[in-house]
């Protein structure tokens, strides 16, 4: 496991790899992937007429595959792709495939902290998850929705714990689904099962299901809450006091609920992907509060900033006082901080990213097929063609920008460490 | 044409449906006036009660329905007829009816409307009957009394985010067997999944992994050709079809068109390019989305009618031969009637094959294929009500062969199983295509 404080924060540039060179080499170079500390970068090559590998910084894998999909960095730095051999499957960690293979494997989660990889499997039309080369004891008819707990040691997933015949629909209403947690399924069937989340200590899980064809509601260790809804979407565990919320459809309109009652007062025709911040003391939820029109509302309370198309990607800063989003109106994409905009406008805009002290915020953006990193606004003078997230440092103070450069560096694969201080004047 | 019409209406009351049924064995009366009752104060707003008031019974609408003038202009087929045997009854009854009724305005509802809206044209009012019908429905879907097999498609929605059971596992490995198949061809040809950030989005309905997984094929040499950034989701969110939309559960259809669109949000996508789907643009471009609070898709939505003419338009397609069969074209009503897009088909037409012929009426005119609004998706049970109650539309199909046509054209899924059984039926002996099937054919690749 590398510590983020361990990377290499030194301010300055480094070519790390020219990714031209890759194409000259092999032919067939699909989309290149980062690491989190920018170190290196990977992408799915040919290596011979019917062989796959994965080139990480010009140097291919030792071993090669029939095919090779998915390829991913986890946050410990290390690549991980979904590979085959021989119509047989599994994950390849750095170039070493796992010991088990599988009919078919999809669907990588990584926990959030640390290296521990979990993916939906299948072997003999049995369904399962495997987590770090470990496929779970139960197999079940269907799997879907796999979630990794925050380390990444534990999953869960909805699993389909009996069989439905073509056109059975009693035997549907009557419920087959769960979730099953490490493989362990849930006691109760429902209807449906669908979003499903950890808590911060990994001991308890709550999803969306749905108890009939109408009614709706919060399973908490399969436990549902008492009060049913017209609709819910994805529960979040608190993360100090281990309350769930979630938004839950009123005939009024969306509210948010922890716990079965209702703690935000207003009504709204939306109210959905709400987060906490570090602290737990706030959350902030992507809202739409007049039809058509959407804000954040931060603890109940919406922006005056709305968007016309759309609300995504919402931000708190760790202690909870600031807020970010991207918004589209009329087709221009934008980055709103604290309820202001930035002036520019963008062809396309990814998460905005607080840094640890909570007084940056920086975001890569897209425009006439360039990408840009902008900082509070102002966008950082390199272009690239491709660009990844914005890391900054421990202390805040440092911006690490990874991207594969167009103009003077074009095709070449850099790693790029500044100051705040040289980044706003 | 002389099919038998006569018969439908004796068929009709033959007809046994298991989730009609079984899910009218389970009610009481009390039920029913309780949810028709909560529906009509909740939900039947101001909008229902002005079309029911406004309806002067003038009958304009009759002879807009294809089902009406299939069935020798039997009245209780007309727009109108419908409207008074299902939800008239009921707001004239203020809910109090019976169970045997519920069965009888759930078959009316699902199976004698497609909700093509062409009646709507011709109504002096501008009222939507096919409103009124989708209200029924939902009035259906809250006493549980649906059609087994649209209900069954339902619940595939809502277990596997699609239309046909298909598996999470099952479409991944679809994309990747159609693209090393295309690779037999086109060394280089990719389909990309999961691509972050490509221009487009491509999403599909239920059907194509499962029955027409060359059409996926297809689609994937165009893009190649066409030089297009594209990219298709290795989740759950790749279908953008909606059979909830017709069964009235408008809850699991927010959720089907969030997750959708969430897909290519999150991927980032500049827009989602449809493949040739009628009432899945309608789904995600008119109603998922409003119910969702979005006022227009959060997100541009192409349909592939719109795309091929892009391509065609700005030379990014060149073609090598026309297609030398005379053809003509459905005009699909979601995408016409809903969105305008017949010149932009027949634009496409034009481009790809040598010799067009109209079939009459056509456009915003044109005759349903009956198999719309989730008919075709009720099932075997209802198969001949369907095919009989479009007779008109074999009688437009054999006019255009009699002036040469070989080649239906019709770019809406439902629209070919609907087109398929009335070819079949009425013996017209045409063949059946997409736009994608002739562009394919006939483009340089
Ligand atoms: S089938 Fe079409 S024309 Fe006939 S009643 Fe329904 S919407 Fe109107
Ligand atoms: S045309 Fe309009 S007013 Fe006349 S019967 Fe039909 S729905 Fe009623
Ligand atoms: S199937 Fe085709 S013609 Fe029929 S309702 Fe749908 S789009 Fe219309």
């Amino acid at each position: 496991m590398s510590h983020i404080r361990d990377w290499d924060w030194n301010r300055g540039k480094r070519v790390i790899s020219d990714i031209h060179q890759w194409r000259e080499t092999y032919g067939w170079v699909e989309e290149p992937h980062a690491s989190p500390d920018g170190e290196s970068v990977a992408a799915i090559v040919k290596v011979d007429e019917m062989a796959f590998s994965v080139c990480e910084n010009g140097s291919p894998w030792e071993s090669s595959f029939d095919k090779v999909w998915f390829l991913r960095y986890g946050p410990d730095n290390r690549a991980a792709a979904l590979v085959s051999d021989t119509a047989m499957w599994t994950v390849a960690v750095s170039g070493t495939p796992w010991e088990n293979w599988f009919e078919f494997v999809w669907d990588t989660k990584f926990g959030r902290f640390d290296g521990h990889i979990s993916v939906s499997a299948q072997k003999d039309f049995a369904y399962f998850a495997v987590t770090d080369d470990t496929p779970w004891e139960n197999t079940f008819y269907t799997i879907s929705h796999l979630k990794a707990s925050p380390s990444g040691r534990s999953a869960a997933a909805t699993v389909q714990t009996k069989p439905i015949n073509e056109a059975d629909i009693a035997a549907f209403q009557k419920g087959c689904f769960t979730v099953a947690v490490n493989g362990q399924p849930w006691t109760q069937n429902f209807l449906n099962a669908w979003e499903i989340a950890f808590d911060a200590k990994e001991e308890h899980v709550a999803a969306e299901v749905r108890l009939s064809l109408e009614d709706y509601t919060i399973v908490v260790d399969g436990i549902p809450w008492k009060r049913h809804y017209a609709s819910v979407w994805e529960p979040v565990f608190s993360p100090t006091d281990g309350s769930v919320t979630a938004p839950v459809r009123l005939a009024d309109g969306w509210a948010l609920a922890q716990d079965g009652e209702i703690i935000w007062k207003n009504r709204y025709f939306q109210l959905w992907h709400h987060i906490y911040s570090i602290d737990g003391s706030r959350i902030a939820a992507i809202v739409s509060s007049k039809f058509g029109r959407w804000t954040l509302a931060i603890d109940d309370k919406p922006w005056n900033l709305t968007f016309k198309d759309l609300v995504t990607d919402p931000a708190l800063s760790p202690d909870g006082r600031r807020a970010a989003c991207v918004g589209k109106t009329d087709g221009k994409w934008m980055i709103a901080v604290d309820g202001t905009a930035w002036n520019d406008t963008y062809d396309m805009a990814w998460p905005p990213i607080f840094s640890p002290d909570g007084r940056n915020v920086a975001a890569k953006t897209q425009k006439n097929g360039i990408y840009r990193m902008v900082v509070n606004g102002r966008p950082i003078q390199t272009n690239y063609k491709t660009l990844w997230n914005p890391v900054f440092s421990p202390e805040g103070d440092k911006l690490l920008i990874r991207g594969i450069e167009t103009g003077a560096n074009d095709g070449k694969y850099t790693r790029t460490v500044l100051s705040l201080a040289e980044i706003l004047g | 044409m002389k099919a038998p019409a006569e018969k439908s209406f004796e068929e009709k009351k033959k007809i046994h449906d298991k989730g009609i049924e079984e899910g009218a064995a389970q009610l009481t009366q009390e039920k029913v006036h309780q949810v028709v009752q909560q529906m009509l104060s909740a939900e039947g707003g101001a909008r229902l009660k002005a079309y029911i008031e406004t309806c002067s019974h003038c009958g304009l609408c009759s002879e807009a329905c294809h089902y009406y003038l299939s069935n020798d202009n039997n009245p209780i087929y007309s727009p109108a007829g419908k409207v008074k045997q299902t939800i008239g009854e009921i707001v004239k009854k203020k809910g109090k009816v019976s169970v045997d009724f519920i069965k009888e305005a759930c078959e009316i509802s699902f199976t004698e409307c497609n909700l093509c809206r062409r009646c709507v044209m011709y109504c002096p009012f501008g009222i939507d009957v096919a409103y009124m019908m989708l209200f029924m429905r939902r009035i259906c879907h809250k006493l549980g009394v649906v059609p087994q097999y649209i209900q069954d498609t339902a619940h595939s929605h809502s277990a596997t985010l699609n239309q046909m059971w298909v598996k999470e596992d099952e479409w991944i490995d679809t994309l990747q067997w159609q693209e090393e198949e295309a690779q037999d061809e086109f060394p280089d040809l990719r389909i990309p999944i999961e691509k972050e950030g490509a221009d487009i989005f491509y999403s599909v309905i239920g059907p194509e992994p499962k029955f027409r997984a060359q059409l996926i094929y297809q689609m994937a040499v165009i893009m190649y050709a066409s030089g297009a950034d594209w990219t298709m989701p290795a989740t759950p969110g790749w279908d953008n079809s909606d059979m909830c939309m017709y069964t009235g559960d408008v809850e699991m259809v927010a959720r089907l068109k969030k997750v959708h669109f969430e897909t290519a949000m999150r991927l980032k996508n500049k827009r989602i390019v449809m493949g040739e789907c009628g009432h899945a643009f309608r789904s995600v471009h008119d109603v998922g989305n409003r119910f969702l609070g979005w006022k227009m898709a959060p997100l541009p939505v192409v349909h592939a009618i719109e795309f091929y003419y892009e391509l065609l338009r700005d030379r990014k397609i060149r073609i090598k031969n026309k297609l030398s069969q005379p053809v003509t074209f459905h005009d699909p009503c979601n995408i016409v009637r809903g969105r305008g897009l017949h010149e932009m088909g027949r634009y496409v037409i034009n481009e790809t094959c040598k010799t067009f012929i109209e079939m009459h009426p056509n456009r915003e005119h044109n005759f349903c294929c009956a198999a719309g609004g989730g008919v075709i998706n009720c099932g075997p049970p209802f198969r001949n009500k369907r095919v009989t109650g479009n007779r008109v539309k074999a009688d437009q199909l054999a006019e255009a062969k009699k002036k040469g046509a070989e080649i239906v054209i019709a770019p809406c899924h439902n629209c070919h199983g609907g087109l398929e059984d009335i070819i079949k039926h009425y013996e017209l002996g045409m063949e059946l295509k997409f736009l994608g099937d002739i562009l394919y054919e006939v483009m340089e690749k």
